[in-house]
């Protein structure tokens, strides 16, 4: 990176060289550290996916041995749920961008964020390790499931030992995030005046203080199982497996809203931007991610309908799942509106944004049908249920992410990508992921399981479209960071705002200096979506 | 940095958001605790009567008193009297150290009998019983590591004070690490009715 001449933070540094982003403790410095290890291993955990793919193109094996298959989909799943999602938009760009849109210098505690890193670094580390080491890498699915994940002689423990590390990085995020927003809002920063994206921080950090520790002490629990044999888990010995599904998915099913809710914020400021519109329904905009936040704690045993549970909880929690469908349809439905006699310019993030609607809506809808407990006896355990989790989380999530990336990279390289070249990978990709999850879905529906090394024939057709689609999306990723990463290195220059955005971000340099604003603190005197008189500038 | 940074709210109330995190890091326990109870009545009193309430009910004093002590020497510190303050920071300090001796007497003497999680003699008795030493010795045992943990802060801290890096102006680095100190001494105030007391 040093060779281009990238300012402001780049440069800035207490100490220079290497060391000068180790031990920074500038939370854009920290947020471009996160980016850079949160987009290798999503690169890692893709190549994974992929061989998965191509093994399931045909019936019997393909490319690898049973016991491969099942250890590359357990660490496909590790890695791309702890390593990417969860930190991808709240870790990466919720450190970037949080202090600079409430108008604050840093993070309420900046060498804590860096210890998060670190733990996150460390917890990185430590899954790779499992895999190489121990008694192979393990295979017990990315949920460690009991029985079998307290029998299996692969490196569990190693395993859950860094998804409990990565753990602890986000409740010190979420912790920092919490506080940063309650303590450090600029003067005139208002909550009425707070971006979306910050609100959806906020919700998002409520749930990783709250829900975390509950997945932290069930690992702890597996680990101790294998370790001392204590049985906790286990009927014979007094325990209960059920229980372990319980305290799993006391974490798991809020976490899937630390993975979507800062998505959805990165989409609540990208659509008003490029539809030159205040975003329609502010306050209900907030408050829905405060109430998926609130509601989506307390529908986890919805994964759990074919675990053994009494009708009245199976009714109660589809009840309560049903709910949560509510504040997400008034976010979809907000930003339909907003775009509605916008003056819509269909710039790559915008792209993006939009796939985000389209595939968000396609997976939600599909969380119904898993919700609703008579079809799920139908879908349970079935590529449907993979289907509807990628239309979300990727679908969803990743294509959030990659509208993040369009939008706010030339704010941190003050340097534009190649629209063009962006706007081909867009639709490789949109096109590739809907064919690839699409033919899953349909192929759940007709009953394939999902986690199976070998099928019958007839799910092979729509096997083969999902592995082609596949292939489609791969060429689109490599499109779209080759894209990238030549953008950031020698694009055009920008100036402090190319889009023409109203939020605070906008209002300093790209990239932004050490401590965002100069010498005097910013005085906020309007609203996030506010754009008369905002022009942007020509690029 | 180039700006002084400094909000000593802010650094309570991050504070008060991690104990809260550790309060839920607990009630897993609390709650395998709840079920198994639900489950084995009969053998959870059985097992708890194998526990030596002088063991327990001495660590509860031991803890109350530190408590106390790390509260006054937060005061201390307020009104500028550094020395109590150093005084009362190794008192708790030597409190922990008490209760930690006390819990390796009482841990080698069930081990001696037997009881541990993993053994077969502990198998031997059932499941009931198994399931209470195995929540018994992972909850306390958890418990135990943090009080290792708030004690070895609280030693950083009185170390800092010697130092004059934590000041009566400045002072919530020990604010905090008592409120820790505190939250250890709450949990273990509901850990010792549940496994000594009410059966």
């Amino acid at each position: 990176m040093k060779q281009t001449t990238l300012t402001g933070f780049w440069q800035e540094s207490p100490r220079s060289g290497v060391l000068g982003w180790l031990l920074s403790t500038d939370h854009k410095r920290i947020g471009i550290m996160y980016l850079g290890c949160i987009i290798t291993m999503f690169l890692v955990a893709v190549c994974l996916g992929l061989a998965i793919r191509l093994e399931l193109i045909a019936p019997g094996p393909t490319i690898m041995g049973p016991q491969t298959y099942n250890a590359t989909f357990t660490v496909h799943g590790v890695i791309m749920i702890f390593l990417f999602i969860i930190p991808s938009i709240p870790a990466a760009f919720g450190n970037l961008l949080l202090p600079i849109q409430i108008g604050a210098r840093d993070v309420s505690f900046p060498r804590l964020n860096l210890l998060s890193w670190y733990f996150y670094i460390s917890g990185a580390l430590l899954a790779v390790i499992a895999i190489f080491s121990g008694g192979g890498a393990p295979d017990t699915g990315w949920t460690f499931y009991v029985p079998f994940s307290t029998q299996t002689t692969t490196n569990v423990n190693l395993a859950a030992f860094a998804a409990f590390m990565l753990g602890f990085s986000s409740i010190l995020t979420g912790i920092n995030f919490v506080t940063t927003i309650h303590r450090l809002r600029a003067q005139g920063m208002h909550w009425g005046r707070l971006p979306l994206f910050v609100w959806t921080l906020y919700a998002t950090a409520w749930i990783q203080v709250l829900a975390t520790p509950m997945l932290g002490i069930t690992l702890v629990l597996v680990m101790l199982e294998r370790i001392f044999g204590a049985g906790l888990f286990d009927a014979a010995r007094g325990g209960d497996p059920i229980l372990f599904q319980h305290l799993f998915w006391i974490y798991s099913h809020p976490a899937v809203y630390i993975m979507i809710l800062p998505g959805m914020g990165v989409i609540s400021e990208i659509i008003p931007t490029f539809s030159r519109k205040p975003l329609f329904g502010y306050w209900a905009m907030a408050l829905s991610s405060l109430a998926i936040a609130f509601a989506g704690s307390l529908v986890w045993a919805h994964h759990m309908y074919a675990s053994g549970m009494s009708d009245m909880a199976i009714l109660i929690f589809s009840f309560l799942t049903f709910i949560v469908a509510i504040p997400s349809a008034i976010k979809i439905f907000n930003w339909i509106s907003t775009l509605y006699k916008g003056s819509i310019q269909l710039a790559p993030p915008m792209l993006h944004a939009l796939a985000f609607i389209f595939n968000f809506a396609i997976g939600g809808l599909g969380g119904l049908a898993l919700g609703a407990a008579a079809a799920d006896v139908h879908l349970h355990d079935t590529t449907f249920v993979v289907g509807h989790f990628h239309y979300t989380m990727f679908g969803g999530t990743g294509f959030a992410f990659f509208a993040a990336l369009h939008y706010w990279l030339p704010k941190f390289t003050g340097r534009m990508y190649n629209h063009k070249i962006a706007m081909i990978a867009w639709a490789l990709l949109f096109a590739g992921f809907n064919v690839t999850y699409m033919s899953m879905q349909a192929v759940g529906i007709q009953g394939m399981p999902r986690r199976y090394y070998d099928y019958i024939p007839d799910f092979q057709p729509l096997n083969m479209v999902a592995t082609v689609g596949s292939w489609i999306l791969a060429v689109g990723l490599i499109l779209m960071f080759a894209n990238l990463w030549r953008g950031c290195r020698s694009g055009r220059p920008v100036g402090q705002n190319p889009w023409g955005a109203a939020t605070l971000e906008w209002q300093v340099p790209s990239p932004p200096p050490l401590e965002n604003f100069g010498a005097e603190d910013p005085v906020v005197t309007k609203g996030p979506y506010e754009y008369q008189g905002v022009v942007a500038d020509e690029y | 940095m180039s700006i002084e940074h400094r909000d000593d709210t802010g650094a309570r109330f991050g504070m008060w958001l991690f104990l809260y995190t550790e309060v839920i890091l607990f009630s897993g326990l609390f709650i395998l605790y709840a079920v198994a109870l639900s489950k084995f009545p009969q053998d959870y009193a059985v097992a708890s009567h194998k526990l030596n309430v002088w063991f327990g009910g001495a660590n509860t004093l031991v803890l109350l008193t530190s408590s106390l002590t790390i509260a006054l020497a937060v005061s201390a510190i307020q009104m500028g009297r550094k020395k109590q303050c150093l005084t009362l920071c190794w008192v708790t300090i030597g409190l922990a150290i008490v209760f930690l001796i006390n819990k390796f007497f009482e841990w080698s003497a069930e081990i001696s009998h037997g009881i541990y999680p993993g053994s077969e003699q502990l198998a031997a008795m059932g499941p009931g019983v198994t399931s209470f030493f195995n929540l018994y010795y992972f909850t306390a045992g958890l418990h135990g590591l943090h009080v290792l943990i708030g004690a070895s802060l609280i030693a950083v801290v009185a170390v800092m004070t010697a130092q004059d890096k934590v000041t009566p102006e400045r002072y919530t680095l020990l604010e905090n690490s008592a409120l820790y100190w505190h939250l250890f001494d709450l949990v273990w105030i509901f850990l010792f009715p549940l496994y000594y007391l009410i059966l």
